[in-house]
């Protein structure tokens, strides 16, 4: 601020009619500053353009493990996972909860608390979902319980498939937190 | 916004401390000769944010240093680039340091009352080194870790505090997980806190005792911009030859990529005879390697190379602004750094000449390049880098172990295309066969043919010469007619094809009928005689011929050469390399899987990969 406009404390200072100078130092000076920081951007701003592998169809378990009155059953989600300069094959990667409806039906939800992003409980005395954190209640369908709730929104459902026969497989996906509509993370 | 500003400036008269640093009047005009200084605190400035950049991505552990490193190399953007301003202003910032200091003994700018700013400047050229050689390691390629060991080493030279000071700058007893985190402490912490602080003692102490060399005679111009201009012009230039050498590997005809190299994964277990510091440091290196020092001090040489003799010439330097006083001292003055710098410059130059003409040392150098191109390429491959590090890449891998165990274990009798796997030459006599290639098509041509078989590349050298084959060989296959030589062909085609090796594989699939007549060939042609061949024959008095070059055929006869199915109690010389204990199993399957070409190659290197 003070380079651009010097204030005259000096009324002799020659610098104010020699422009040319003022400029050419200017330009030098915000060069020097600026060359480091740009070398650098491509590796501070290299996260935005790394990909997750979430939204892919992952085996999670079997359905004979969901009781048939349909409590909600946790499962972690294992797949292979790129983490920067590492390949894991099998790294957990979240978890969901998987419950039995009628028909042999499935419905999935992710654990994750769609208000500040906290692992929540399933209480199976009252049949409810209750996110240790801030609080929120879900119903067993996953909608919000109680209106106090600080979530914006229901617990994440997740596709969810049963494949020969047995197999649970669900479509893994995390959603941004604190909003009412669903963003996908990645 | 000019209330907000007037607000701040009456709180902290932040504005005019800026002015005045940026009009503060420069005795004696603008100077070049005044640029050096501002230089210096530029090259610290540029080490500072690419730095701290870098650190952004870095991850100082045993399995992470060089896995970090590489993502940044080579899968961020301009990664490259940001590493290789790193390294190069690094150097600058010594070199500027070194000019400095230089510059203020040459204009005499040393003398009182500027003692202390002079030592100021002195004191961080051995911080220079060592934030230097603290961040060499950082990398944890084999030239950084082989260049630290040797340094760690020469510092734990120093008596009765040595193996303690050693023992705490590694964090423990061997470089590990803690001299990573230690060094990056230092590296990253101590020092640019240091080098910060001592650099912001020197300018105010310069701006304090400004006492212009040229007197305070003339007409005094403000800061802004004249001198700024000129500073900033030689920072800039300074930025430019950074950019230059970045660029340099790709014009010099090397046809490295632009940037500085990394290495492949330090390994304490493979030799790097490539190992040398730092350019500004080659002159202690050769003055180490010299030997007069271990004539004369015995086993504290190097303590005396690498810290008395630096120790006693910063204390000439250290006492040089008082020797300035006296008279002719400033001659001595120059005079000795005359003779340092001189002496430094043929040390230098006699580290690089003796490099120059040193075949092993290019060798080194070839091989370590090798290793770095290939590590590069494992971890690029599908499976990318485990959890285990990138180390395990390349131990596991059969184009960088393969030749290597040859050398060591088979080179003494067989040839590898005539060498011994990594492309020596042994200095015994070839004494039993060529295995380049072996079991392919025109491998087995030439074994079954007359004139080749009793030749070194086969059975020559070994006991065999007279043996059952090489007659058959001789004697049969020479007076084949059409239909037989048909056969031969066929045969040579077939048996190839139970070896099921890579290079062959499109034309195994393709030659299915010539394979098909070839197995009843091989029994037509009476190999099974002798051999074992798909459960004809029972006698099987020569190696069984099922699965021939296959994997596990292969691993079996390197295991136990002298198990019936092989060589049996005919077996010449060849050692059971397995049952004796000689090499492991993995091994066995590193050997294998190089003699057979199985490695893990790019998707467009595939078919350049078998000539």
């Amino acid at each position: 601020m003070a380079v651009s406009q010097p204030e005259s404390s000096n009324p002799k200072s020659p610098e104010r009619r020699n422009f040319f100078f003022q400029a050419l130092a200017g330009m030098f000076g915000s060069l020097l500053v600026a060359f480091p920081f740009l070398s650098g951007l491509g590796v501070l701003l290299d996260p935005l353009w790394r990909k997750s592998n979430e939204g892919e169809m992952i085996r999670v378990g079997s359905l004979d493990a969901l009781p048939p009155d349909g409590t909600p059953v946790k499962f972690p989600v294992l797949s292979d996972k790129r983490d920067a300069w590492n390949k894991f094959s099998k790294a957990p990667i979240g978890a969901v909860y998987i419950r039995l409806l009628p028909d042999k039906v499935c419905e999935a939800f992710n654990v994750i608390c769609p208000h500040a992003g906290c692992y929540v409980d399933f209480l199976p005395e009252r049949r409810s979902y209750l996110c240790p954190c801030h609080r929120s209640t879900f119903s067993i369908d996953g909608k919000i319980n109680d209106p106090k709730s600080p979530s914006p929104r229901g617990l994440d459902p997740l596709l969810v498939e049963v494949r020969n026969k047995k197999e649970l497989w669900v479509k893994f996906q995390n959603f941004q937190t604190g909003r009412s509509d669903r963003v996908p993370m990645a | 916004m000019k209330h907000l500003w007037q607000w701040v400036e009456e709180r902290t008269s932040l504005g005019a401390g800026i002015r005045r640093l940026l009009f503060e009047s420069i005795p004696g005009g603008p100077k070049w000769r005044h640029c050096w200084g501002k230089a210096l605190l530029y090259t610290f400035f540029l080490q500072v944010v690419t730095g701290i950049i870098l650190w952004s991505g870095y991850s100082p552990s045993s399995q992470t240093a060089w896995e970090s490193v590489y993502f940044i190399q080579t899968q961020m953007p301009l990664g490259w680039f940001l590493r290789g301003m790193h390294h190069y202003v690094a150097q600058a910032f010594v070199v500027m340091l070194v000019l400095h200091l230089g510059q203020m003994i040459l204009f005499k700018a040393y003398r009182s009352p500027r003692e202390i700013n002079f030592w100021i400047l002195l004191a961080l050229v051995p911080i220079g080194i060592a934030i230097s050689a603290t961040g060499w390691l950082l990398p944890f390629d084999q030239k950084g870790y082989w260049a630290s060991r040797v340094s760690l080493n020469i510092a734990s030279s120093a008596p009765i505090i040595g193996s303690v000071l050693k023992r705490l700058a590694l964090g423990g007893p061997d470089i590990g997980h803690h001299t990573l985190t230690r060094f990056f402490a230092l590296h990253a912490g101590v020092f640019p806190l240091i080098i910060g602080t001592m650099l912001l003692l020197h300018f105010t102490l310069q701006r304090r005792n400004k006492l212009p060399p040229g007197g305070p005679s003339k007409s005094a111009i403000p800061y802004w911009p004249r001198q700024f201009i000129r500073d900033a012009s030689i920072c800039l230039g300074l930025l430019g030859v950074v950019v230059f050498l970045i660029f340099l590997p790709a014009f010099d005809g090397s046809h490295s990529p632009p940037g500085i190299g990394l290495g492949s994964p330090a390994d304490p277990s493979d030799q790097y005879s490539a190992a040398r510091p730092e350019w500004f440091m080659l002159f202690l290196f050769q003055f180490l390697k010299l030997g007069i020092l271990k004539q004369t001090f015995g086993s504290h040489g190097e303590f005396v190379g690498a810290f008395v003799i630096p120790g006693i010439l910063m204390a000439l330097f250290f006492v040089m602004p008082f020797i300035a006083r006296r008279k002719n001292g400033q001659v001595f003055n120059l005079t000795m750094v005359g003779l340092l710098a001189s002496a430094m410059v043929t040390l230098i130059a006699l580290a690089l000449h003796d490099d120059a003409n040193n075949a092993a040392y290019h060798e080194a150098v070839a091989d370590a390049r090798q290793k770095a191109d290939r590590i590069r390429v494992l971890a690029e491959s599908p499976s990318g880098i485990p959890a285990t590090g990138a180390l395990t890449l390349l131990r596991n891998d059969p184009l960088t172990q393969g030749p290597a165990l040859f050398a060591q274990h088979c080179a003494g009798c067989h040839r590898y295309n005539g060498h011994d796997g990594t492309g020596h030459q042994p200095d015994n006599q070839q004494s039993a066969s060529d295995l380049a290639g072996f079991a392919s098509r025109r491998w087995l041509a030439g074994l079954l043919n007359p004139d080749t078989v009793a030749s070194t590349n086969y059975f020559g050298g070994t006991a065999h010469a007279d043996g059952k084959m090489v007659k058959t060989v001789k004697r049969d296959i020479a007076d084949y007619d059409a239909t037989e030589k048909q056969q031969l062909q066929n045969a040579i085609i077939a048996l190839s094809a139970e070896a099921q090796l890579k290079s062959q594989s499109a034309l195994d699939a393709h030659d299915q009928d010539a394979i098909k007549a070839g197995q009843t060939a091989i029994a037509d042609l009476s190999c099974i005689d002798c051999h074992q061949y798909r459960g004809m024959n029972s006698d099987s008095s020569a190696p069984d011929l099922t699965g021939y070059g296959s994997s596990d055929w292969l691993a079996g006869i390197i295991r136990d050469v002298t198990h019936a199915r092989y060589y049996g109690k005919k077996n010449d010389r060849m050692p059971a390399f397995g049952t004796k204990g000689i090499l492991t199993d993995h091994e066995i399957d590193l050997l294998t899987s190089w003699l057979r070409g199985e490695w893990y190659e790019p998707r467009e290197n595939l078919a350049a990969a078998h000539p």
